[in-house]
């Protein structure tokens, strides 16, 4: 590193940590979702990450839209977009649900498998519908451009956004989960299903509203998505495993060590990409989390032990 | 002989099933194809490796890798390694700028052969290679994992990693190992041409022969009480840890073995096709071949042979006619698994295949289609009399 002055060096952190905030954001809001699913109710759902390409894809489609017939409107759609995205994801998720998870619950390997064939079936279907071609809608003009804070620094606006967005729904899925009457239903449901059920709690209900839950913000992410990078029908599945990473390495079952977790990733990895090849970037932060996670199987925050 | 007949080969149903495997993968395929569709059969038989390490670890122990195929793939690259440092030699590498090293590794400015590649100029060590390589790293994964006791969906998740981890490496590590396109160009074993007709046909044969010897030893460790302890894991983890087993020896040791098994897989692959990639080992390939055993039956070491040649039909066939329809096909036949058939085509037979042995027994097929017929006819002619 001895070629670089201070000054560089203090710029390219600021640059690559910004650079990496922007994937923080979008492992954060993909993995927010799969931490409700997959703490909250024990289901590996594979297929997460095209439930983000439907929010991605719906985005895409109202940017489309709106162009060809309301032009005026083309200012404001993405915010139109982000909870339509919400909407269609989630509806979707609570289609899957209820044809498919449910009748799976006692057994976890095989949500597994059984959502794996889903993301397979979803991702021909954007093939068929989209085309092969990676597709990206027109951003609005305020999302344009940078922040120049110093000569130096350059932090584009359509990541602040991001990170805005991201620290806006992580607040609302906290105060969902821990200050409201339903947010106390989920948990009492997770922690024990039979009392909860002998309570007057619609169990049943409280799973497929869950997994709609997470679906949905899982299509956030993916309006999200849209403003950092294009849109293909593999998309989701490049992310996938990024995302289970972060909820294992956080502890299942904690949005403080979901959080914590996709920082610590994205960050990592996007800094360490500045100084050696992206390939060696992801190879050693998967390394080190396997080795961590094989040490402290449990992840971060978690203490309960799991099997 | 009783002992034979009892633990290799399953007792009477399960020699049926054996002669009747055999008689396909031995006579009428060989005799009915032609050699290029037989060599894509031997290609799918080394993937059924893969499955029957799965039957062993995923049915029998309850413990879900969908990291095969690392070890396919590290077997298949020691295999890939010793076939290309032959095809390498100074005499005909001499056009490049650094002769006597694979191309790939000229092409990436290398001027001598990394060291890990050095010992796989001799067979011995590449054949030791090939099973105690996958051994090794096996027995790393599962002695950190198991003697914690990560098991069920952590562990695959970690295997899977692991999966991703191994294809990045391959990919960006162009110079040593070739990077995306893989190891290519290989010609000769030991200077046999494994690349003419005849070799193509003996290599089908071998592996095949190896693939049922897979069998066998796979069989014999299930009917031992290792097998049974297995199974007894899988339903009650605690009882049997209670019972003072240690679990997790078991357990690595069936992931040790299952890797071993797929690594051979994987060597054969090469020898067949002719080349190592890295798209053979990452997850794809490597969930792939989870369905090979789910839809073969994860408890059934024939049926998972049937359900890798069926898939991988299917898929040869899909993809030739209508592309678009596999990934769907594929996604169907995964949920519908599942969901609907949880042994696979063995549960089915085990099921409803003693009707059609019945039959075949005692000629009834004749009668009850006579049966059949008559009852039909009968309605028409009540319906014409109203």
């Amino acid at each position: 590193m001895g070629e670089y002055t201070t000054q560089e060096l203090i710029s390219i952190f600021a640059m690559q940590g910004f650079a990496g905030i922007s994937l923080f954001s979008v492992l954060l809001l993909m993995a927010l979702g799969l931490a409700i699913i997959f703490g909250q109710m024990g289901v590996i759902n594979m297929a997460h990450g095209e439930f983000m390409a439907v929010g991605a894809y719906t985005t895409y489609l109202v940017s489309v839209l709106s162009e060809q017939y309301f032009p005026s409107f083309v200012p404001y759609y993405f915010i139109f977009a982000i909870l339509l995205s919400f909407f269609i994801a989630g509806a979707l998720g609570y289609l899957a649900e209820f044809a498919l998870i449910r009748h799976l619950y006692k057994r976890p390997l095989d949500t597994l498998l059984a959502t794996w064939g889903l993301s397979l079936i979803m991702q021909q279907a954007f093939r068929s519908i989209f085309g092969a071609r990676e597709v990206s809608p027109t951003l609005p003009e305020w999302l344009l451009g940078s922040y120049q804070p110093t000569e130096t620094i350059d932090i584009p606006l359509n990541g602040l956004f991001v990170l805005g967005l991201t620290l806006v729904v992580t607040i609302g899925v906290f105060i969902l989960m821990y200050r409201s009457s339903w947010g106390l239903r989920v948990r009492a449901t997770v922690q024990n299903r039979v009392m909860s059920g002998a309570v007057g709690i619609n169990t049943k209900k409280i799973d497929r509203l869950t997994f709609a839950l997470g679906c949905g913000i899982a299509g956030i992410a993916g309006a999200a998505f849209t403003t950092i990078a294009s849109t293909g029908p593999t998309t989701g599945s490049l992310y996938i495993v990024d995302t289970f990473m972060v909820v294992v390495f956080g502890g299942a079952g904690s949005l403080l060590g979901t959080i914590v977790s996709a920082f610590s990733i994205a960050q990592g990895q996007s800094i360490l990409e500045f100084f050696i090849s992206g390939s060696m970037a992801k190879v050693i932060t998967l390394l080190s989390i396997v080795i961590f996670l094989m040490m402290r199987p449990e992840g971060l925050f978690a203490s309960k032990v799991r099997k | 002989m009783n002992f034979i007949q009892e633990r290799l080969l399953g007792g009477k149903n399960g020699m049926i099933g054996i002669a009747i495997l055999a008689a396909l993968i031995f006579i009428i395929l060989p005799a009915t194809l032609d050699l290029f569709r037989l060599n894509l059969v031997g290609k799918y038989l080394t993937y059924a490796f893969a499955a029957v390490s799965l039957v062993l670890l995923w049915g029998y122990g309850g413990i879900l890798s969908l990291g095969q195929g690392v070890f396919f793939g590290l077997g298949g690259y020691a295999m890939a390694m010793f076939l290309k440092l032959e095809a390498s030699d100074p005499e005909s590498t001499k056009i490049q700028s650094t002769p006597g090293i694979p191309d790939f590794m000229d092409w990436n400015q290398l001027t001598e052969l990394p060291w890990f590649w050095e010992p796989f100029s001799s067979f011995g060590f590449t054949t030791l290679a090939v099973i105690l390589v996958p051994g090794i790293f096996a027995f790393i994964i599962g002695y950190s994992m198991f003697k914690r006791r990560v098991g069920g969906v952590y562990f695959a998740i970690i295997t899977q990693i692991i999966a991703l981890i191994l294809t990045v490496l391959i990919v960006g590590q162009q110079g040593y190992t070739g990077g995306i396109n893989g190891i290519t160009d290989l010609k000769t074993l030991n200077g046999w041409d494994i690349r003419d007709d005849s070799s193509k046909y003996i290599l089908y044969f071998v592996n095949a022969i190896l693939l049922f010897g897979v069998i066998f030893l796979s069989r014999y460790v299930l009917t031992s009480k290792f097998g049974r302890l297995l199974l007894a894991m899988k339903d009650k983890e605690d009882r049997v840890r209670f019972s003072g087993y240690d679990v997790s020896n078991f357990k690595i040791f069936v992931f040790v073995l299952s890797a071993m098994i797929a690594a051979i897989g994987g060597a054969m692959f090469t020898l067949q096709v002719g080349f190592m990639s890295p798209s053979f080992v990452g997850i794809v390939p490597s969930i792939e071949m989870v369905i090979f055993a789910a839809v073969g039956g994860r408890m059934s070491l024939i049926g998972v042979v049937y359900g890798t040649l069926l898939v991988n039909f299917g898929k040869t066939m899909f993809s030739e006619t209508f592309p678009e329809f596999w990934l769907f096909l594929m996604g169907g036949l995964f949920i519908a698994v599942v969901m609907y058939f949880p042994n696979g085509l063995a549960g089915l037979w085990d099921k409803h295949g003693y009707k059609l042995t019945n039959c075949i027994k005692n000629l009834q097929c004749v009668n009850v289609a006579k049966a059949f017929i008559d009852s039909k006819r009968k309605t028409k002619v009540d319906v014409a009399n109203d």
